[in-house]
């Protein structure tokens, strides 16, 4: 087996030990025993098995290709995915949560699943990633929006405990509209994989700048590129085109994913409150029954505590050392450069809410969705959306 | 009055809100903290006297506690945070793509974007970083900054340094974490004591009075990383002074040597080589699928073999300068070349340029196009005439380096020699009117159909261009340090916490109390570990207590 082989069984592997693993912890929620269960360790045990077959999938892929395993946008995602798990770990070691488990390794899985969908050919580096900084820049930043992911896990823990489901309100408005955005990302797996197992495919023409260029839709165009034409005779003919103003690279596949995406999950969290027959809040909330809410809303402010100075070191800092020898300007005002000042700026007045107005509690869960919010537009929309230095995939 | 005695015989300064030595709370000042009709005492900036807090009557006073609000500074944060986001609705002016309909602002935005570009531009958000306003926002922000910071880290450390191991009884029931305990021995309060010194406490005692603390310089945290962001704050201002700050940009082309702008003529640059790789199958097969699917030429390197000159000190002006080599080397992505504080970096390239022209004249009516003469131009410095050995001269009228039909008027695309073209004056021997010819790539027009000669192209050669900008920046090392002082503060703040316990014996009696600036359960932890096998209650969570009184789970 080559080491790509091995790397890719490996990260598979580390998927469904997780997978696994989540249904450990949500086993240790109904047990009444204060104890810990034999099921709650065997969870930890089997996430700490899948986050060292990650580590081999990083090691290996890393050894295979030369350089460090973050450079586009499936190595950089399923190492966020890795880096959220890690955290947990971390935190679950610190404050025994199980809980956290139970929410955080499926919202691993999500994005490791998302990560799957983009190519995860070992390509080789352009002249500008050709540096040490990639591997030191990129696996921080990936290291710091993990540990911030798990802010919002605790926050979203919060509040399926704390809001009151009893009435519709504007918080379980909210709060349902948050779960739906995560059955999106499910939609996305889901609906991957059945046209990539019919195999389906479309071809586009459109105009890029001024290149011609040729896209490939591995899902039935809803949406057409900007200006584009068919090159695919049989396929499905799209019903609009996609707005100019999508100014990201191959914007009108990926808005056309985003549609797919968006209908799958719909019709999954449908389904879902069929049978639950109540919204998903309230139907999560009784697993909650056991969860101490300030203990919750302690995790959620120390995984901020900790991803923040982690974020400005390597989103802020170390991003500005490469760009200053790569670029020649250590800041350019780049979008993704402007997105991250955002998410720095966003935590900051988090911790001076929290340290000096004494936002505790219920603010601090809806801040900390609002923070991982603005780090997953920067994943995904500023790709999608705007034009820029580093939209590489 | 202007400065308030506590019992305890500690003098305050005006605005005190708890003793700076025993933490009683001074009548009159409760206000000022929220601590009336509240059985917990606001500890956040331990009850010390804050300028913003106490006078607020003149017009300075009124602008102090204005910007020394932390309210103030979130809502400053909140703006920035959004007329940062409005920035990347559209490209920045310096992002306009190159081969957009033009790079000139006023016309690129309305003409991609519409309505919606055109407001955009007029509103000068294609250009909102460089805006004053945003300029004045972060201006204010670091106003926000220093009066903050002031505001309470003189009071805050005053207090913190005043503080004694006896605390007044009403400071230690009201703090969050309390409990009382009847019937305490003074073995077990020794007991409590070394294991809270276990566990890296200082302890300072008074009386029978203890007082255990740990990681004080956190609470420092914040003010050092403030000081950080100043730091970067005043830098960003210096970078905007030419004479800490240089970027310039030089075109070389290979086998030719030039100064380097914004050395003020000291330095020259000699281009020896431009590479410009691409990835092919030698490259392995591991990257195969990934530059197939890619399809198209996937860049490996740009480098710029280069060798820098020094002028000589004793270089006569007007004269050719004297240059000296002091460096040779690759210049690539990734790996700038430094001297002398100037670097110089791997920015641009053109492939292909043309570097000279050779021409051939011969008869009009010759069929064997027998060779009259040639001639040789410098397409980056051409001569106006050149003398052929047979007498013949010629001249050259118009010259354009990169030549296109605008409308069907001739001219120049560019300055570099893309797509020269000429307009030639032919001088027969010995007379005077000549004949016009126009000459470029692919084109030999005579105008009037009447020339004796006729010229061609006869030979060219090609050579590279490298772009290379040139920085000196003096602000870095500020920048740097900021960042690093920054770190540090932050770090400093937010990886430790500030605990303190107090151990107040009341007769037979022991009081109990704890207080943290974060990270409650960790204390709790801590104490559970110092009273265990003693008869000390833990403490209790008097604010969690105080809540579950006032409320029930979002129903509001």
């Amino acid at each position: 087996m080559s080491l790509l082989e091995i790397s890719s069984t490996m990260l598979y592997t580390a998927f469904i030990l997780y997978l696994i693993a989540t249904g450990f912890f949500g086993a240790t929620i109904k047990s009444k025993k204060q104890k810990r269960g034999i099921s709650e360790k065997i969870g930890i045990t089997l996430t700490i098995i899948g986050f060292i077959a990650q580590l081999v999938y990083f090691i290996t892929r890393w050894m295979a290709s030369g350089h460090a395993p973050v450079s586009n946008m499936f190595e950089f995602v399923t190492a966020f995915g890795m880096a959220m798990v890690l955290a947990f770990i971390i935190l679950y070691f610190i404050y025994r949560l199980t809980v956290l488990g139970l929410f955080a390794l499926p919202v691993a899985m999500i994005v490791i699943a998302y990560a799957s969908m983009f190519p995860s050919d070992v390509a080789p580096l352009v002249p500008s990633l050709q540096s040490n900084w990639l591997g030191i820049h990129v696996t921080t930043v990936a290291l710091s929006i993990g540990i911030l992911s798990i802010s919002f896990v605790a926050g979203l823990i919060y509040l399926i405990k704390f809001v009151d489901q009893s009435n519709r309100s504007k918080r379980t408005t909210w709060l349902e509209i948050i779960l739906f955005t995560l059955f999106v990302f499910i939609g996305f797996s889901v609906i991957s994989v059945i046209f990539n197992f019919i195999d389906y495919e479309a071809k586009f023409q459109y105009i890029d700048g001024t290149n011609e260029v040729e896209t490939v839709y591995e899902m039935p165009a809803i949406v057409g590129p900007h200006d584009g034409t068919a090159l695919t005779e049989d396929a499905m003919k799209p019903w609009f085109e996609a707005p100019g103003w999508m100014l990201g690279k191959d914007a009108g596949r990926k808005f056309n994913t985003l549609i797919w995406s968006f209908i799958t999950g719909l019709v999954i969290y449908l389904l879902c409150r069929l049978i639950a027959r109540k919204r998903i809040g309230a139907a999560l909330q009784p697993l909650m029954k056991k969860v101490n809410l300030d203990l919750v809303d302690e995790i959620s402010y120390r995984a901020v505590a900790i991803g923040f100075p982690l974020f400005t070191l390597g989103g802020l800092i170390f991003a500005a050392i490469w760009a200053q020898i790569a670029w020649d300007r250590f800041w350019g005002w780049d979008p993704k450069e402007v997105w991250a000042l955002i998410t720095w700026f966003f935590y900051a007045a988090f911790l001076h809410l929290r340290l000096s107005r004494g936002w505790h509690g219920e603010k601090s869960a809806w801040l900390s969705i609002v923070g991982f919010a603005i780090i997953m537009f920067n994943l995904v929309g500023v790709n999608l959306l705007l034009a820029g230095l580093h939209s590489y995939a | 009055m202007e400065k308030i005695k506590c019992e305890c015989g500690h003098v305050n300064p005006l605005g005190t809100v708890l003793c700076e030595a025993c933490g009683k709370p001074i009548e009159g000042n409760q206000h000022i903290d929220g601590n009336e009709n509240k059985k917990l005492l606001n500890m956040r900036y331990e009850g010390s006297a804050r300028r913003s807090k106490t006078y607020t009557s003149s017009f300075i006073d009124k602008i102090w506690t204005f910007f020394s609000s932390v309210k103030v500074g979130v809502w400053l944060i909140v703006i920035a945070l959004i007329a940062s986001a409005l920035g990347t609705i559209y490209p920045q002016e310096q992002y306009i793509p190159a081969e957009a309909i033009s790079r000139d602002p006023a016309v690129f935005y309305e003409a991609t974007y519409g309505t919606t570009g055109k407001l955009y531009y007029q509103l000068g958000f294609h250009d909102l970083y460089g805006s004053w306003w945003y300029m004045i926002l972060l201006a204010l922000i670091g106003v926000s900054l220093v009066i903050c910071s002031l505001d309470r880290f003189i009071p805050l450390y005053r207090a913190l340094k005043k503080q004694r191991a006896k605390r007044h009884e009403t400071f230690i029931r009201r703090q969050r974490y309390f409990s009382e305990t009847e019937q305490v021995s003074e073995d077990e309060i020794t007991k409590v004591k070394n294991r809270l010194r276990k566990q890296r406490y200082k302890i300072s005692e008074e009386n029978g009075h203890i007082l255990a603390e740990k990681g004080r310089f956190s609470r420092w945290g914040p003010y050092v990383n403030h000081i950080g962001l100043i730091i970067i704050l005043i830098a960003a201002l210096l970078r905007q002074t030419p004479l800490l700050f240089l970027d310039e940009y030089v075109w070389v082309r290979e086998g030719q040597q030039t100064v380097i702008p914004g050395t003020k003529g000291e330095y020259y640059i000699e281009n020896k080589e431009f590479i410009l790789e691409i990835y092919d199958e030698s490259d392995g097969e591991i990257y195969k699928d990934a530059l197939e699917m890619q399809g198209e030429a996937v860049a490996k390197n740009y480098q710029t073999n280069a060798i820098i000159y020094k002028k000589k000190e004793e270089s006569v002006v007007g004269a050719e300068p004297e240059l000296e080599v002091i460096k040779e080397a690759e210049i690539k992505m990734n790996n700038p070349l430094k001297f002398d504080g100037y670097t110089l970096y791997q920015a641009g390239y053109q492939l292909d340029e043309f570097d000279t022209m050779s021409f051939k004249v011969h008869q009009t009516d010759d069929t064997d196009k027998e060779s009259l003469g040639t001639f040789t131009v410098d397409l980056t410095k051409p001569d106006q005439t050149y003398e052929l050995d047979n007498g013949l001269r010629v001249q050259i009228d118009q010259y354009y380096p990169d030549y296109e039909l605008d409308k069907g008027e001739p001219r120049s695309k560019t300055k570099f020699p893309r797509n020269p073209a000429f307009v030639f004056l032919i001088y027969p021997p010995e007379e005077n009117k000549p004949e016009v010819s126009f000459v470029g790539i692919g084109r030999n027009i005579d105008p009037t159909n009447e020339n004796q000669y006729k010229l061609g192209i006869a030979d060219f050669s090609m050579r590279d261009v490298s772009g290379l900008t040139v920085r000196k920046d003096y602000t870095l090392p500020l920048f740097i340090i900021g960042a690093a002082i920054f770190m540090i503060g932050v770090i400093q703040g937010m990886y430790w916490q500030h605990r303190r316990v107090w151990i107040h014996p009341k007769g037979k009696n022991v009081l109990l109390a704890a207080h943290t600036n974060k990270n409650w359960h960790g204390l709790k932890q801590n104490i559970e570990k110092a009273i265990t096998d003693t008869k000390i209650n833990l403490v209790e969570d008097q604010q969690e207590l105080e809540e579950e009184v006032k409320k029930k789970g979002g129903k509001s």
